[in-house]
């Protein structure tokens, strides 16, 4: 145990974990102390080199520190193609709440299109009093809104969650099909008043302009409610994979419906029932039926750190770091367990807490060097608790693919190193 | 270009509240030609279908042209998606979700060949083709006969297996 470590800290759970008042004070600094890695960065020259010579000269647009370079997205595609599929931002790699625009998970169904933005327009019709199309000009001077929310894949964390035996992979590799942006853009609903919608009308059809000419029904409600046609992502306009030049924004709503590089909007009055809402994100239950427009992502949390492949470099105090978000609104609470769900205490939720947008969470642990299993545990401001992966599997059984919120545990061994548990 | 980027101030601060909504009304009007070369989307009630008509064996030779290669022989899935079979399977450990056990409406096969397929080389089948096409894989799957003919009458009237075992999850009930 350190000399430098704070004398005030008090055990709140089994196996060490610590009272969040660590993170709402000063003494977050004396976690220091025994952070992932080694800090023994060898003895070296002084001054350092870089202090010798003048820094690089500005640039038109920055790229990350070249020894970040290994943080990338996991690509995954269907045989035969390189566009169909997706990508997994690495969320074992990252903090805080916002994603980097270049890390934001990807699914694809026929690749990335090459939008020419002065080409782009967007048409809204069908059940409207007038069909209208808006070029990116028009749609530029629409009043906008900006919200940090979370996308996240519906079949997100179901590779590990629904498998007999845990997956050995990375947090990112097996929950990372979630990211989090300021998302800009117009509400819907102005270009919806515009053109008119009739009374009749209860649903969309949202098309995007890829190679799949990918289509969503959305409820009328939810495009009148909350959503957007978002041009920029943390400031910047969208990133071609995330839409470009516009893209629907369904917050809290499973991540394909958010269609990106949207094209044409279709007023209608029922579903349209495309392969997207049929053959997939549908969820197949025990006895064979389906459910079908499942939208809402429900309350979940994932422990970034320490995880797989994340070593501990040895007893001491160390920071558990994690994400949490909700689909229903904001995160209320969010607990670890360090003893595998025996005891449970409250961790630091770190501001801004927003509606439907990733929350990040941080526990203080005095690690013993025993093998431990650490978890997290979610609440939504609905009340709503991420359940154990036991409850939703004997609710719903291992076909279902879709909505898999069940809490996730990673085991620590005695050596440090971090593994995927079931328990 | 000036005003490029400037919302319409009439319009800013409306947003939060339940007030009609007012934009600077920049819409402009589609003429109706235009809005019928977009809209390319089957309902499950047949809406939208073209007129055309297409057989199982003019689908069988189309489907050997264009699908074979990454569908497989009568659509067993050998590289993409299998098309084909899994009756019965939507209860096992393992389910076959296919157009046959699993997809409940006959016009999604339609609008999603006619959207999206062939993978490389989208939109370029008649409306011919595609019926041909749909005959062929529901033949295939056993829910419709040899010598039946798919056309914007037949199609919406053919009761896919699995039709009536979806839940809406929404609207809640
Ligand atoms: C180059 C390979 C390729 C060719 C050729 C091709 N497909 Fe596909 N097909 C795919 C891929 C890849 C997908 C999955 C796309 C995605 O990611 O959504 C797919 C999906 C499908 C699906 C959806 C299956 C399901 O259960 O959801 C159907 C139906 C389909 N193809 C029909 C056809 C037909 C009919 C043809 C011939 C006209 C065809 N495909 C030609 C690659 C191909």
């Amino acid at each position: 145990m350190s000399e430098r470590e704070p004398n005030n800290l008090e055990v709140v759970a089994g196996n060490g974990l610590l009272h969040r008042r660590l993170f709402l004070t000063g003494g977050a600094a004396a976690l220091g102390a025994g952070t992932l890695g080694q800090l023994t960065a060898a003895r070296a020259q002084e001054p350092p080199p870089w202090m010798r010579i003048p820094g690089a000269p500005m640039t038109g647009h920055g790229s990350r520190a070249r020894y970040e370079n290994h943080v990338q997205r996991l690509t995954m595609s269907v045989p035969g193609t390189d566009g169909s599929g997706g990508s997994r931002t690495p969320i074992e790699a990252l903090e805080g709440m916002i994603t980097p625009s270049g890390l934001h998970f990807e699914r694809h169904h026929s690749g990335v299109p090459d939008i020419d933005p002065d080409a782009h327009r967007l048409l809204i019709h069908g059940l409207v009093d007038r069909a209208l199309f808006f070029d990116m000009d028009a749609l530029s001077r629409y009043p906008m809104v900006s919200r940090i929310q979370f996308i996240e894949c519906s079949g997100n964390s179901r590779l590990t969650g629904l498998a007999p035996e845990p997956v050995s992979g990375t947090c990112g590799e097996l929950h990372g099909l979630i990211s989090c942006s300021e998302w800009t853009g117009v509400p819907l609903s102005i270009l919806l008043d515009e053109a008119g919608v009739d009374p009749s009308a209860h649903w969309i059809l949202a098309e995007g302009a890829d190679a799949a000419a990918m289509t969503r029904s959305v409820p009328l409600a939810k495009t009148m409610d909350d959503a957007l046609v978002a041009i920029y992502q943390n400031g910047e306009r969208l990133r071609p994979e995330n839409g470009y030049p516009a893209r629907l924004f369904l917050p809290g709503y499973e991540g394909n419906m958010s269609v990106k590089w949207l094209r044409r909007i279709k007023v209608t009055a029922a579903p349209m029932m495309t392969r997207e809402e049929t053959s997939k994100y549908t969820d197949l239950l025990p006895d064979g039926r389906s459910l079908m427009f499942t939208f809402p992502m429900d309350v979940k949390s994932v422990i970034t750190s320490p995880s797989p492949g994340l070593e501990l470099a040895g007893p001491g105090l160390y920071q558990i770091s994690g994400m949490a978000w909700s689909g229903l609104g904001r995160i209320a609470m969010v607990e670890v367990s360090a003893d595998g769900g025996a005891s449970w205490a409250e961790a630091a939720l770190s501001e801004p807490v927003l509606d439907k947008a990733v929350t990040r969470f941080r526990m203080a642990w005095r690690w013993n060097g025993a093998p431990a299993v650490i978890m997290s545990r979610a609440v939504d401001e609905t009340g709503a608790v991420q359940p154990t992966r036991q409850s939703i599997i004997s609710a719903k059984g291992t076909n279902f693919m879709y909505h898999y919120n069940g809490i996730q545990a990673w085991r620590v061994d005695a050596d440090g190193r971090v593994t995927n548990v079931h328990v | 270009m000036l005003s490029r980027g400037l919302p319409t101030l009439l319009s800013v601060g409306l947003i939060a509240g339940a007030v009609a909504q007012e934009g600077p009304n920049l819409g402009v009007p589609a003429d109706p030609e235009e809005v019928a070369a977009w809209d390319i989307d089957i309902g499950p009630d047949g809406a939208g279908l073209p007129p055309g008509a297409g057989t199982v064996a003019e689908g069988e030779a189309v489907y050997a042209i264009q699908c074979l290669t990454c569908h497989g022989p009568e659509g067993n899935g050998q590289l993409n998606d299998v098309l084909v079979g899994g009756h019965g399977s939507l209860t096992e450990p393992a389910p076959v979700k296919t157009i046959g056990s699993f997809w409940p409406y006959a016009t999604t096969i339609f609008d999603y060949i006619r959207r999206s397929m062939p993978y490389l080389t989208p939109r370029t089948l008649s409306d011919d083709e595609i019926y041909a096409l749909t005959a062929y894989l529901l033949f295939l799957n056993g829910i419709i006969a040899e010598d039946d003919v798919m056309d914007a009458q037949s199609l919406p009237a053919v009761v896919m297996p699995n039709r009536d075992n979806f839940i809406l999850a929404y609207p809640s009930n």
